[in-house]
């Protein structure tokens, strides 16, 4: 009888899996980093890890759509004259124009506008369109200060230092040749075509005690009416927040890793930051630590996607959340009706993050005025608005399930978590145990 | 001519009495006494007035000026004219780090020396130093022109674009992207108008070095991995 060999099962390795070696090829074949759009793509402790409790016999809930549950914000109560009022606590996160297209920042806003909210301008300065389309809209002051000027300052209704970018802390700007139009060059100040590094830090201040002169200085040109923000990246909450109320912030922005980029280093993306869940406790610590909770508002962003992310997110203790990644979404981003386009550049409806090439099939990370026309802005921003109000109407009746009349009262009390992760990153009991790791018995 | 004593009138007032002058108005001359090193003096201004403020100033004094000839007779410390849109800004003494930083328009001008970074991430503005300047200056300088009638330190136009420097003096090193440029007619005539614009004489252009972009880092290739 002749010796028989049984085949095993071919294996792929675990470590050494399919998208793994496929970077180091593309690696070796280019000899550049892979350069994405989107935020971290790996699985994190998240939201989902949470759950709520609801209401029982120690509570009673509300009648949904019969008793009130209020969802409206005040952000930059501090010290700015004319503070920014909100219905709801979902914002636009800062997305730039030159990221975006024209069409797609104008949909942002009409979105925003319907539901309530506010959008945010982003790396590359404020479009008269996106002003005319945002009745309530945030100035970002970047380190680029890309077409940053006094007036622009003044028309908006607040302004938001960027310290850093949870898909990115410590990282700066990235747009490439590709993006780099007429209008996009001219709003920057550079050669059409060229790739457009912006730095990572800010070029006249350097550390909280400059940025509190720097706030001062911002108060002083806009005769302290706007609010000022300040964002950072989840990198060390605790600190970052309270150095920021420090240097005299009206309101901070903690963005996670999972937080949306419009064009980032890959290993960037995945591999710097802490997750968005791990990031609140210790920033509302902070505010609480120095007795600022809810004088000054903590705005959470990365990862957000639904009403229970956002009743979560508040629960947690945050005043209200932002949206990036969703909102472009909700405008048909990624949209699988696309997907015979998005076949013909390598991808697949859902996976689609080379945003930075400017080949958006959907007309939103795009500066081809062909490619921007198949948004239609109206629709678009309609669609937004929808999907805002849906998120919002699933925070409402979370917080009505747990007996609250605002969704700011939502409580870490009305939480428990799936594992032992979340338990400890969110500071509240593993299902079915008292227990709260790292907090001791 | 309104003169604003610092040392008895809060700082918000007098800045607020500054945006509140518009184009075609009487009170075109005004004076600051007593700046005591305060920051964000004489900042936001939209008028075609001129303030002159009498002893040194602290941080961001002039910023993001629009139209106004500001004067410090004194020092300025860091970020002095920063993000200046238009107008004039001129310091009699030294200036701290990034002086005229992301500047978009009008000229600085400092008679003594700057620190470190002077016309970072600069846009637009001209920026004349009669001293000498310090490390890292015009760092990803986008346009304008910046003119040293001294010394420039270390690293001098790193990863700069195009804008366009003019050194006297000795530069101790260029940063990354930037070279040595040939100074043509064009240049020469440029220089000769930020001279005369910012009152220097005996001073010829033909005695500056003009330095630039070799523009070889606007698109990334891996062989330059070294310089980003
Ligand atoms: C296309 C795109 C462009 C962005 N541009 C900016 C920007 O210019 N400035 C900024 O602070 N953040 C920028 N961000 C980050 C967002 O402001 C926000 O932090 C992030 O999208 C939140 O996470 P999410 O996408 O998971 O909602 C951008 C994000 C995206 C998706």
């Amino acid at each position: 009888m002749s010796y028989h060999n049984p085949p095993t099962t071919p294996r792929k390795s675990a470590t050494f899996d399919d998208y793994t070696l496929s970077e180091i090829r593309r690696a070796a074949t280019t000899g550049i980093y892979d350069i994405r759009g989107a935020g971290a793509k790996r699985k994190l402790p998240h939201f989902d890890d949470l759950l709520f409790l609801g209401a029982s016999m120690s509570r009673y809930p509300l009648e949904g759509y019969r008793e009130k549950c209020s969802t409206e914000v005040v952000l930059g109560t501090r010290f700015a004259k004319k503070p920014i009022h909100l219905k709801i606590p979902i914002t636009i996160a800062g997305m730039s124009f030159g990221a975006l297209s024209g069409n797609a920042k104008e949909a942002l806003g009409r979105g925003a506008n319907i539901a309530g909210t506010s959008t945010t301008t982003g790396d590359g300065g404020m479009t008269p369109e996106e002003r005319g389309h945002s009745k309530t809209l945030v100035y970002q002051y970047l380190p680029s200060r890309y077409g940053m000027n006094p007036d622009d300052l003044r028309k908006a209704d607040a302004i938001e230092i960027v310290v850093g970018q949870g898909a990115k802390p410590g990282g700066g700007g990235m747009l490439l040749g590709q993006k780099i139009s007429d209008r996009v060059a001219e709003m920057r100040t550079l050669p059409k075509g060229i790739d457009q590094r912006s730095a990572c830090r800010h070029p006249d201040w350097t550390g909280p005690d400059d940025l509190e002169i720097k706030i001062l200085e911002l108060r002083e040109i806009t005769d302290w009416e706007k609010p000022i923000y300040i964002k950072v990246g989840g990198a060390r909450p605790y600190y970052d927040v309270a150095l920021a109320v420090k240097a005299g912030a009206d309101v901070v922005v903690v963005d996670g890793m999972q937080g949306g980029t419009a064009a980032t280093q890959e290993v960037f993306i995945e591999h710097v930051g802490q997750p968005t869940l791990a990031c609140i406790r210790p920033a509302v610590q902070a505010l609480q630590d120095l007795g600022m909770h809810r004088k000054v508002q903590l705005i959470v962003s990365g990862g957000i996607r639904n009403g229970a992310d956002v009743a979560k997110a508040l629960a947690l203790g945050a005043d209200a959340v932002a949206i990036g990644s969703a909102a472009l979404v909700a405008l048909g981003d990624n949209d699988p009706a696309l997907e015979s386009e998005y076949q013909a550049l390598g991808t697949t409806a859902g996976a689609y993050d080379d945003w930075h090439e400017g080949r958006d099939p959907a007309g939103i990370t795009t500066q081809d005025p062909k490619l921007a026309t198949r948004l239609d802005a109206e629709l678009a921003g309609r669609r937004l608005a929808n999907y805002l109000k849906v998120m919002t109407l699933e925070a409402q009746t979370i917080a009505r399930a747990c007996g609250h009349n605002h969704v700011h009262n939502l409580e870490p009390e009305d939480l428990c978590a799936l594992t032992i992760e979340a338990a400890a990153m969110a500071r509240v009991p593993l299902a079915g145990t008292s227990w709260i790791p790292g907090q001791g018995l | 001519m309104p003169a604003i004593d610092l040392s008895t009138t809060p700082l918000r007032e007098l800045n607020q009495s500054l945006h509140a002058l518009a184009e075609g108005n009487n009170e075109t001359e005004w004076e600051v006494l007593n700046p005591d090193g305060r920051h964000a003096v004489a900042v936001g201004i939209d008028a075609p007035v001129s303030v002159d403020i009498r002893g040194p100033v602290g941080y961001y004094c002039g910023g993001m000026n629009k139209q106004a000839t500001v004067t410090v007779h004194g020092s300025a410390g860091p970020g002095v004219a920063e993000n200046m849109m238009s107008g004039k800004v001129v310091i009699k003494g030294d200036v701290s780090q990034y002086a005229g930083a992301t500047g978009r328009g009008g000229m600085l001008v400092v008679e003594g020396n700057a620190a470190s970074r002077c016309g970072i991430s600069m846009k637009g503005i001209d920026i004349v130093v009669k001293g000498s300047i310090g490390h890292m200056s015009a760092f990803m300088a986008q346009t304008g022109n910046l003119v040293v009638l001294g010394d420039a330190g270390d690293a001098l136009g790193d990863s700069i674009y195009e804008a366009r420097l003019f050194v006297r003096g000795n530069v101790q090193s260029l940063g990354a992207d930037c070279v040595e440029k040939e100074m043509r007619d064009e240049h020469l005539e440029l220089l000769e108008d930020l001279l005369q614009r910012s009152g220097i004489t005996g001073v010829k252009p033909s005695e500056f070095r003009r330095y630039g972009s070799a523009r070889k880092l606007y698109n990334f290739n891996i062989d330059n991995a070294d310089a980003y």
